[in-house]
């Protein structure tokens, strides 16, 4: 038998990145406009109080560490799949996921503590448009958690094939993306409200 | 009750006029469709061969049969739209009542940009792009089929409010807030407009990416950027505009969902909302949208001025400038559509001038398409009536759209039939036509068979005609200051005549569609006369006339080498001349790319060695992603919260269930390939 004409397989995996690198445009896209939302209504507060009023630093901050870390990891993780070492990969995930969880775990906290004193996001157009900028952003870190284990699972049973690394590289692209972003929201939300 | 069925109840069942013609409709015309597959036997092939096809070619027909079905409805409702404005005067008030008035011209809106002219332009992409490129597929074809069943979701979700709810937006096309909000619009109608538009838009999203990355990165060996067709430049033009903008359409109604139903104040006129917002970010959607419709006619533009004035383009690089700059500039133009709504003079000022030009790249392009027919020897078949009829149309549209750009008389005019007049001259005589124009031209690629043409020419001149006598009229009422979603007016106006003679011309524009639905119900019926068995029936240009009529699965056996911009005119060029050296071994013994395979099996004499080809299989997961969207959907136009979560794992499991399967090509050997190449010369329609 002949070898198969390869047109299909050959770029598969320059094609799913590229594929990849446009989809993370459009959804900075997504974010530009919560941002653009955020900055239009920021002083709509409608009498109630505002960003400096609400937000502290201290927890914005341990935050922004955590999730800086978890990139951290996820490189590790990628290195480490790179060197077909399918332990280290995966235990280099789990930290991952640990700490996008803790992550999350911090934001639902200051979530929780902010509609406990009663600034909810109907409250104003300026907490409605920092519920859904912010909030928008924690989806984006559960919907990655989840695909962390997703593809441990995947790692798990079918090892560190070209097929699944091809998928890791993609991850780890949404990962330090989600990094990205949340640098903009620490600065744009949280640091500015402080100057 | 509630929890279970959310505010769903019986009373949103039909029980007007129009929701129980509505229902009865359409519940008649599926029962006639499953009659007619049972009958027949077809729902395996149906379901095999076509809705789980990961062919674009197949997607493509499948989008065609959709948009169809959707202009029948838009088209419907612009009937209606003119039976009440020429009826509603004086002492009479017609038969609608003005909320049912504001509902259809809504939904007409709606229904001819997102699902007529956004599926008939995803069918002429999807069928012709990969062809031209030379490519076997697209990028994704998983993807590809997913963006196909979402519009399809989308599509049904605009028309389920006749069945559930009864009532559809009465917010206007763009759904403009504060009047959309649910202070003022407590009803379901706009969060039908909502998710059907979410829905279908991300499917949009998906295509322009799948596109995107299938245009840069699938392309035969050979075809430089600057070798592409222009209907290949268009289409990536169209879908970075599309994945630019359509992320804005996304979360702006994201956001109005969330102050519908969640009480958010992103729009409201209290708690500091700011409705004014909303009409900033849906235009920078709605504008650039608009161009997305009109760069891909563009490229059909000049595909058939160039194919039927039998030269190459006038100014290739110009055209792709133009392409480039008016995607580039069509991001900066929003606010003139609210000139009115005081940002002020100096903004005005500049949004009035980027309009202005951004009328420079669209007037080269007429001149260059002007040129290229000058000399050229023009062949008048139906494809180039429809550009000819462009031309005259886009002329008059684009000199009344410079007249609106300009601020000083937007003021007068802004919100008039004047406008709308406008805008209908380029989505008909620009975008519709421009997909008539594609669909006539690609016809026999498409089937195996041509078009008749004389039927074809009938109605051409009946939609042209229809669409003079119908928007003419408008243009004087916009002076006359008759504004536009008119649905009662005095008599003493002395407008009623003017919108008789519209709805006449709506009449012969019905007459039209009428026509090119039997030029296809004749053309198929004499199929056996006009057989396309030579692949090229227009003595075509570029790659997709150099593959056989209707093309094989995989497209082309052999993947062609391109070595110019015309690549096939090249070839048939390069073979006209190794033919007269009479000597064949130069032909195979030369370094030259060799010419196409459909070519090289025309030629005889040659014996081509084929190759095993890898195939994308069939797959029924967009199906079922895009119909666990259309209950998400569905479930939150009916605040049904268990379904909404249902639905979504539904969405989710699907997506990581497909992230495990490896398995999603198949081979096709040489052998077959070969077999397959030796009887298409003379095949049909895969019917
Ligand atoms: C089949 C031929 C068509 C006819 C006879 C027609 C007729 C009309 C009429 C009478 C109106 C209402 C004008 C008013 O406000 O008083 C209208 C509105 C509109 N039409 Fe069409 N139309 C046609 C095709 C199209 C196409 C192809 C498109 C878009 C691609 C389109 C897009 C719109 C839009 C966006 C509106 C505005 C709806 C609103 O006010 O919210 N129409 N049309
Ligand atoms: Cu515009």
């Amino acid at each position: 038998m002949q070898k198969p004409d390869l047109q299909i397989t050959q770029h598969n995996d320059s094609k799913t990145i590229l594929g990849f690198w446009v989809y993370l445009m459009t959804d900075l896209i997504m974010f530009a406009v919560l941002f653009a939302t955020y900055a239009a209504l920021k002083t709509s507060t409608f009498g109630g109080p505002g960003p400096s009023e609400l937000f502290s630093l201290n927890g914005a901050l341990a935050e922004t560490l955590i999730l800086l870390t978890s990139s951290f990891t996820c490189g590790l993780a990628m290195l480490a799949a790179h060197r077909q070492n399918k332990n280290q990969t995966i235990i280099w995930f789990l930290v991952t996921l640990a700490l996008g969880l803790t992550f999350l775990g911090l934001e639902l906290k200051e979530f929780s503590q902010l509609i406990a004193e009663g600034h909810t996001w109907q409250k104003s157009a300026f907490l409605s448009s920092f519920f859904a900028l912010v909030s928008t952003h924690g989806l984006h870190i559960a919907i990655g958690s989840l695909w962390i284990v997703v593809a441990i699972k995947q790692i798990y049973s079918r090892g560190l094939t070209p097929f699944i690394t091809s998928k890791l590289t993609r991850l780890s692209l949404f990962w330090h993306f989600l990094d990205i972003v949340w640098i903009f929201i620490f600065t744009i939300v949280y640091l500015m409200a402080k100057v | 009750m509630s929890l279970l069925f959310g505010k769903l109840t019986l009373a949103a069942l039909p029980h007007e006029w129009f929701t129980i013609a509505g229902t009865v409709s359409m519940m008649l015309g599926g029962l006639g469709v499953a009659l007619f597959l049972t009958y027949y036997k077809r729902w395996k092939w149906l379901w095999t061969e076509w809705l789980t096809s990961t062919d674009p070619k197949r997607i493509g027909i499948m989008y065609f049969v959709v948009a169809s079905l959707m202009l029948a409805r838009g088209a419907l409702d612009a009937g209606m739209i003119w039976l009440q404005q020429a009826l509603s005067v004086g002492s009479s008030h017609g038969y609608l009542s003005a909320d049912h008035f504001q509902q259809i011209f809504t939904a007409h809106g709606a229904i001819m940009v997102f699902f007529v002219t956004m599926g008939f332009l995803s069918g002429l992409i999807n069928y012709i792009m990969p062809l031209q490129i030379g490519a076997r597929d697209v990028a994704s074809p998983l993807l590809n089929t997913l963006s196909f069943w979402l519009y399809v979701a989308g599509a049904v979700l605009i028309n389920l409010f006749f069945v559930f709810g009864g009532e559809f937006a009465a917010t206007g096309w763009l759904s403009i807030a504060p009047l959309s909000g649910i202070e003022f619009s407590p009803g379901v109608g706009v969060d039908y407009w909502i998710w059907s538009l979410q829905i279908s838009g991300l499917g949009s999203l998906l295509a322009g990416v799948n596109f995107i990355v299938t245009i840069l990165k699938m392309r035969a060996p050979g075809m430089t950027l600057m070798r592409m067709p222009m209907f290949v430049w268009t289409s990536l033009s169209s879908m970075v505009l599309v994945v630019s903008v359509f992320p804005i359409l996304a979360m702006t109604l994201i956001l109005l969902t969330l102050d519908r139903q969640f009480g958010t104040h992103f729009f409201t006129s209290g708690f500091g909302g700011n409705p004014m917002l909303y009409t900033n970010l849906i235009w920078s959607w709605g504008h650039p949208e608009v161009y997305i419709l009109m760069i891909p006619a563009f490229g059909v533009y000049s595909e058939v001025v160039s194919t039927f004035s039998q030269k190459k383009l006038f100014s290739y690089k110009s055209l792709v400038v133009a392409a480039i700059l008016i995607t580039l500039l069509s991001v900066l133009v929003w606010l003139h559509h609210f000139f009115t709504m005081g940002a002020g003079a100096n903004v005005n000022a500049f949004f009035g001038i980027m309009t202005g030009v951004i009328a420079i790249p669209t007037g080269v392009q007429v001149f260059t398409w002007l040129a290229t027919m000058y000399k050229g020897k023009i062949n008048f078949k139906q494809p180039m009536l429809w550009f000819v009829g462009f031309i005259c149309t886009f002329t008059l549209g684009g000199v009344a759209g410079v007249m609106l750009g300009i601020p000083g008389i937007d003021f007068q005019v802004h919100n008039s039939l004047f406008l709308v007049a406008h805008f209908h001259t380029m989505a008909i005589g620009g975008a519709l036509f421009g997909i008539f124009c594609g669909i006539t031209y690609w016809f026999p690629k498409i089937t195996g068979f041509m078009l008749n043409e004389r039927l074809g020419k009938y109605a051409f001149w009946s939609w042209i005609v229809g669409f003079f006598v119908s928007f003419m009229p408008l243009y004087i009422l916009g002076f006359m200051g008759a504004p536009r979603r008119l649905d009662h007016y005095d008599a003493s106006l002395g407008w009623q005549w003017l919108f008789i003679v519209a709805g006449f011309g709506f009449l012969i524009i019905c007459l039209g569609a009428a026509l090119q639905v039997l030029q296809i119900i004749v053309s198929v019926i004499q199929r056996k006369e006009s057989m396309d068995v030579t692949g090229d029936p227009w003595n075509g240009r570029t790659l997709e006339w150099a593959t056989s009529s209707p093309p094989p699965v995989y497209n082309f056996a052999i993947i062609p080498e391109v070595r110019d911009r015309d690549a096939f005119w090249d070839m048939k060029q390069y073979a006209v001349i190794a033919r007269s050296a009479a000597d064949e071994a130069i032909l195979s013994e030369s370094r030259l790319p060799r010419p196409s395979d459909a070519l090289g099996a025309r030629n005889d004499t040659q014996k081509i060695t084929y190759k095993d080809i890898v195939m994308p299989k069939n797959t029924a997961i967009g199906i079922y992603i895009s119909a666990c969207t259309f209950f998400f959907g569905f479930a939150f136009v009916w605040h049904i919260w268990w379904l909404v979560i249902a639905s979504a794992i539904g969405a989710i499991v699907c997506l990581i269930v497909r992230s495990f399967d490896e398995e999603t090509e198949y081979v096709i050997t040489a052998v077959e390939v070969e077999k397959i190449e030796s009887i298409n010369k003379s095949s049909t329609f895969p019917m």
